[in-house]
């Protein structure tokens, strides 16, 4: 019997010749992803530190994204105690304010590589499946422990294998896919479990299996993760990884799956999640009642170059609806400044857009952006928590960055479809 | 006796500690205040130690924030009774030597005012005298919780 993607690297990073679901092995990660959290989980260990210092210079990768800028003496504090580590432990991988979003960072500096493991205090770090890395979340005390002994435990979880088949249609996009995915299988659906994306995949791009890998934790995966193929080697290629650089690990055809889905692509509408679940799936075309107070174009799911393309390819020439706002984060400074070359960021200022700094602050509410009592805001981020944006009073629906940008045309809720 | 906190399913962490405080609010004395703040105002006010909370599917979903978790062990929450939680939040508790106990069949039979008991060593949770069990921890994992948290095992360790 074959092995799945999860079985197989487990297995390789433990020392093991096999590994089966439910088995508990221990692994060294090649990263440790923290970010501005880094001040609070260096805080717990501050003695420890003194006394044992760090395992390594090179595991902690930490970028200043979530508060960025500082927004306050306290986060300001924050933002100087890790910068203060950083030199006394001579961190090599250290990202200040205006860098861009973790996930973004690792991404564009090769740090999550094909068939390696990465953790991180940060419930997205499954982005990086995108690549065919095995990348989960962790909390803040096992990042603190990490620092120490550059080793954790891994529960090697059960596979879901989802075969993704037929051509999506214009106007829908790899939001669409995963918004539609979560709606089916439910925010608890992929619990424990490591997902794996087959089928017609050479149609999505890396960044478009960043956006579905980014939201595997939302159906409750492990990590979600995708085959290192032709579109992956070229992107690898592009940032200056040759094949040489890493060891791509994919499932076995005769694998053992706990689950298997299909999903026809071709099927697939504009999808928004409605208040207050991302598996409460609507259809954009069913909520053109629905009025908007704020739209929101970036975060880690949805701040990438092609986001804002397909953003600005919508709003060119037209202007935002008076009675909405719309927000825009570019994911990183090397996004913000392709899209400046471009002419991206002029049309969205022009159409009426904010562009704020790179970074994450609007999507958790701690940092601009925040919505007010009985405010609705359209969003590209990941969740739609109650409260998520800073008010409990508030609704957020999350979509695609087509379907937020025709919404901030209406100032409703807008099928892309309509406007392109 | 100990009070019984009964939620329902999907309760995620902002529910349990609103993001908004994630990056000012990290020591225990700090999250008292808001926990649960946006799901049951009475909680922060009203929990006491050896008190349980009862909950549904999906526990601790969202963000990897883990002020929920020592939140709970600061009040000395005795234990968590859910039909199932979210990965990185069950690790968590973990890592505060916190005791969760997955078993939807007692989540299911809870009624308003049933008297609990446990015995968490043995697997058992009894509710108005009928009895459960729910599946033990790996020894391994059982280590970790039992030295009062992943610090205080790590520390042991590199001594």
């Amino acid at each position: 019997m074959g092995k799945t993607f999860a079985e197989k690297v487990l297995a390789k990073r433990s020392g093991n010749d096999s590994v089966v679901p439910g088995q508990i092995v221990m692994i060294k990660p090649d990263h440790l992803l923290m970010h501005d959290n880094a001040a609070a989980i260096t805080a717990k260990i501050k003695d420890d530190l003194d006394k044992h210092g760090v395992v390594s210079k090179q595991l902690p990768v930490i970028v200043i994204d979530h508060v960025a800028p500082a927004a306050s003496e306290k986060t300001a504090t924050n933002h100087q105690d890790i910068r203060k580590f950083v030199k006394k432990f001579d961190i090599e991988n250290f990202f200040d304010v205006g860098h861009g979003i973790c996930h973004q960072i690792v991404f564009e500096k090769g740090l999550a590589l094909p068939g390696g493991i990465v953790l991180g205090s940060d419930s997205h770090t499954c982005s990086y499946g995108a690549v065919g890395c095995f990348s989960t979340g962790i909390d803040r005390t096992e990042a603190a422990s990490l620092i120490l002994t550059g080793e954790t435990w891994l529960k090697v979880p059960k596979t879901i294998k989802m075969t993704l088949k037929g051509q999506l249609q214009k106007g829908v996009s790899a939001k669409d896919i995963i918004l539609h995915i979560i709606g089916d299988i439910a925010a608890d659906g992929a619990t424990y479990c490591s997902v794996e994306f087959w089928g017609d995949i050479g149609q999505l791009s890396i960044e478009d299996r960043f956006v579905i890998s980014n939201m595997g934790i939302e159906m409750g995966a492990k990590n979600a993760t995708f085959p290192v193929d032709k579109v992956a080697v070229e992107y690898l290629n592009s940032i200056g990884l040759a094949p040489s650089d890493y060891d791509a690990v994919w499932a076995d055809d005769d694998a053992e799956y706990y689950m298997e889905k299909e999903y026809d692509l071709s099927a697939i509408e504009p999808v928004v999640a409605c208040p207050h679940q991302v598996d409460n799936k609507c259809l954009a075309k069913d909520l053109s009642d629905t009025k908007v107070d704020q739209c929101l174009i970036g975060t880690c799911t949805n701040g990438r170059l092609s986001d804002l393309v397909a953003a600005a390819n919508i709003l060119k020439g037209k202007k935002v609806h008076p009675d909405t706002r719309l927000l825009v984060l570019p994911a990183s400074r090397k996004i913000y400044e392709e899209a400046l070359d471009m002419g991206i960021i002029k049309t969205l200022s022009e159409a009426g857009g904010v562009i704020l700094p790179p970074g994450c602050g609007p999507c958790l509410g701690a940092h601009q952006g925040v919505l007010a009592p009985g405010e609705k805001c359209i969003s590209t981020a990941n969740r739609n928590f109650k409260g998520r944006m800073g008010c409990k009073e508030a609704e957020i629906y999350l979509a695609s960055p087509e379907t937020v940008a025709a919404s901030a045309i209406n100032g409703r809720i807008t099928d892309p479809r309509t406007v392109v | 006796m100990s009070k019984v906190w009964k939620y329902g399913d999907s309760v995620n962490t902002d529910m349990l500690f609103p993001g908004k405080y994630t990056y000012t609010c990290g020591t225990a004395e700090e999250i008292l205040p808001h926990m649960l703040e946006d799901l049951d105002p009475d909680f922060a006010k009203g929990a006491k130690a050896g008190d349980i909370i009862f909950a549904g599917r999906n526990f601790g979903c969202g963000s990897s924030r883990e002020q929920p978790t020592v939140g709970f062990k600061a009040i000395g929450i005795k234990a968590i009774v859910a039909e199932g939680y979210a990965r990185i939040f069950y690790r968590a508790a973990i890592n505060q030597g916190l005791v969760l106990i997955e078993c939807p069949e007692a989540v299911q039979a809870y009624k308003e005012g049933a008297e609990v008991e446990m015995d968490i060593d043995a697997g058992e949770i009894i509710i108005d005298g009928q009895k459960f069990n729910f599946p033990l921890l790996p020894k391994e994992i059982l280590a970790i919780r039992d030295a009062g948290g992943l610090l205080a095992y790590t520390r042991n360790k590199l001594g």
